[in-house]
């Protein structure tokens, strides 16, 4: 339900606010409530809050759907190829992974963007690039115990190729617990960015939650709703793609529903 | 001892794992435009190319990619960590006169969130599904998707603006000369909000996987003998189910010990706190490619650390390791 809410504000942002939401329209900070014009006010440079807000849900869908498809390839890619040829292959897989979760993902993305920039497209590579490890490992245990099974010896005795069986016979029965974990990289993804932006590090020249959070708190003392606003709608959208992986969740091991 | 041991040979193994962090980063660096001289450039407003290269000379960028490497690494091995040409002065120092702050985040944070995690997740599998369960998984999601850096803001403005109860930032009262138990408390006063907020997500983690592993625990076999030898609930619950649901959390923190360093970039900027997370923001914006090298590696030998002290806690909690 909440996650409908906010795609649809995300599809509707150009309907409702098709002007540029990061264009002047008018005087600064404007309490919410206040103007009908501006039902949510205005920042500290006169731009409509509700307009960045809306336009910002796209922001954040596109960057969390992005980033979570490109952590989640890598990871299924990487944990299948160490999952089924074990040996070597496992061993240097399992270091870099292991590599990469040594490393604070933050600082990671910190770096990634200093060195490569912060438009839109680096950043959501930057945060897929820092969170396919769980996903890698997830596929990696599950490959590991399916790679036994009978189906997966039948499939070799009839003479399937390695790619075959992995994509088209092993990776089907090993997917259903990485797609409730996808929910969860989107979630950390979306939280990413907005911290990102928070620091001034994200692309400045889209409407971006917490590009905003950022701004308001030049002007904290006075005008605090500044930022409330935009975190709240970062704290919904994040909410809702948790409650939909817990949905998935259900409905997948139906054993632990009503826990 | 059999436990040191293996906690040793966990404790050699992520040497190469460090090998491969490093390598990886600095590779990294070099593809990042612009090097610390040109930053030192920039921030004397400018200087003539001759400056220019002797400065590079001086800091050795001017030597082939890999040779530089060879240097890092071998300087590394005698735990040099370089110089600092933006605070002028070796990197060792900037990040140990950093690292008390953000060790006494890290570790209130972790603290706080790992007992109250416990707590609330007991509470909630002993009452399964009734309110103060339904309360308290409806809090654990909402803390969950909480962005860190908005909790803490909200903080400044209710418990630092309006209630003027608690500092809005900073580490200490700057120039009151507090000693003793004084200065203690005053700094225990100023981390209060930053604590909390660092903490809020691993508490809905913890409390999280503490309720379903509580949960799962209580449908075992040991647990219905117990209680049908007559053991009273408080021991049951004590002795037999906390012990064993334990674990995941356990595992919990070492695999997100890292996390946590990197939430206390956020967290350190938006408090003020003179720590490590912030050192490295502003090592990133000032392209100070030693000091952030030199962070980086000091945070992975931390995280090793944080998962070499859960192996040894594991062991503790389950006998059969080792």
């Amino acid at each position: 339900m909440l996650l409908i809410l906010v795609i649809a504000m995300a599809l509707s942002a150009g309907i409702l606010f098709p002007k540029d939401p990061l264009g002047l329209a008018g005087s600064p900070l404007i309490w919410p409530f206040r103007d009908a014009r501006f039902p949510l006010g205005t920042d500290n440079s006169g731009r409509d809050i509700a307009a960045q807000i809306f336009h910002g849900a796209r922001i954040s869908l596109l960057i969390g759907l992005a980033a979570m498809t490109l952590a989640i390839s890598i990871g299924v890619v990487l944990g299948a190829l160490a999952g089924f040829y074990g040996g070597l292959a496992d061993d240097v897989l399992m270091r870099i992974t292991e590599a990469f979760q040594t490393l604070p993902n933050f600082l990671l993305l910190l770096m990634l963007v200093a060195v490569f920039g912060s438009t839109l497209t680096t950043v959501t590579i930057a945060i897929g690039l820092v969170s396919w490890q769980a996903p890698a490992r997830l596929t990696r245990a599950e490959f590991l115990s399916l790679r036994t099974r009978e189906f997966v010896q039948a499939g070799r005795t009839i003479g399937l190729g390695d790619a075959t069986l992995i994509f088209r016979e092993i990776l089907p029965n090993a997917l259903p617990p990485v797609i409730v974990y996808a929910s969860v990289v989107m979630a950390v993804a979306i939280l990413l960015e907005s911290a990102l932006a928070f620091l001034n590090l994200s692309d400045p020249n889209v409407a971006s939650w917490g590009n905003l959070i950022g701004l308001g708190r030049g002007v904290l003392r006075s005008e605090w709703y500044v930022s409330a606003i935009p975190g709240v709608a970062i704290l919904i959208t994040v909410l809702a793609v948790s409650l939909v992986g817990q949905g998935l969740n259900d409905a997948l091991n139906p054993r632990l529903r009503g826990r | 001892m059999r436990v040191l041991a293996l906690a040793g040979r966990r404790l050699l193994s992520s040497i190469p794992t460090l090998l491969i962090i490093l390598v990886g980063l600095f590779l990294l660096l070099q593809l990042a435009p612009g090097d610390t001289v040109d930053a030192l450039v920039a921030q004397m407003g400018g200087g003539d190319q001759k400056m220019v290269e002797e400065l590079r000379r001086f800091y050795g960028l001017d030597a082939p990619v890999a040779v530089q490497l060879g240097r890092y690494i071998w300087r590394l091995v005698q735990l040099d960590l370089g110089y600092s040409a933006i605070y002028g002065k070796p990197v060792v120092n900037v990040i140990l006169e950093r690292l008390p702050a953000t060790l006494l985040l890290m570790g209130s944070a972790l603290s706080f969130a790992f007992f109250a995690g416990i707590a609330l997740g007991i509470i909630a599998a002993r009452r399964v599904n009734k309110w103060p369960d339904t309360l308290i998984s409806t809090l654990g999601l909402v803390f969950y998707a909480t962005p860190s850096f908005w909790f803490g803001l909200m903080g400044i403005v209710v418990f630092a603006i309006r209630l003027a109860w608690l500092p809005s930032g900073g580490f200490e009262t700057v120039g009151a000369g507090y000693t003793g138990l004084m200065r203690v408390l005053d700094i225990a006063r100023y981390l209060v909000l930053p604590t909390l907020t660092l903490a809020l997500i691993f508490l809905a983690i913890y409390l999280r996987i503490m309720r379903a592993s509580m949960l799962e625990v209580l449908t075992l076999d040991f647990v219905r003998t117990a209680r049908a030898k007559g053991v009273a609930e408080q021991a049951v619950i004590v002795r037999h189910v906390l012990r064993n649901a334990l674990l995941p959390v356990v595992t919990l923190i070492g695999l997100q010990a890292g996390t946590m360093l990197g939430g206390s970039v956020v967290v350190e900027s938006v408090f003020a706190l003179p720590g490590l997370g912030r050192l490295a923001y502003e090592s990133v914006v000032q392209r100070d490619l030693n000091t952030l090298l030199g962070i980086v590696f000091v945070s992975a030998l931390l995280v090793i650390s944080v998962n070499f002290m859960v192996d040894l806690i594991y062991a503790r909690l389950d006998p059969r390791i080792s």
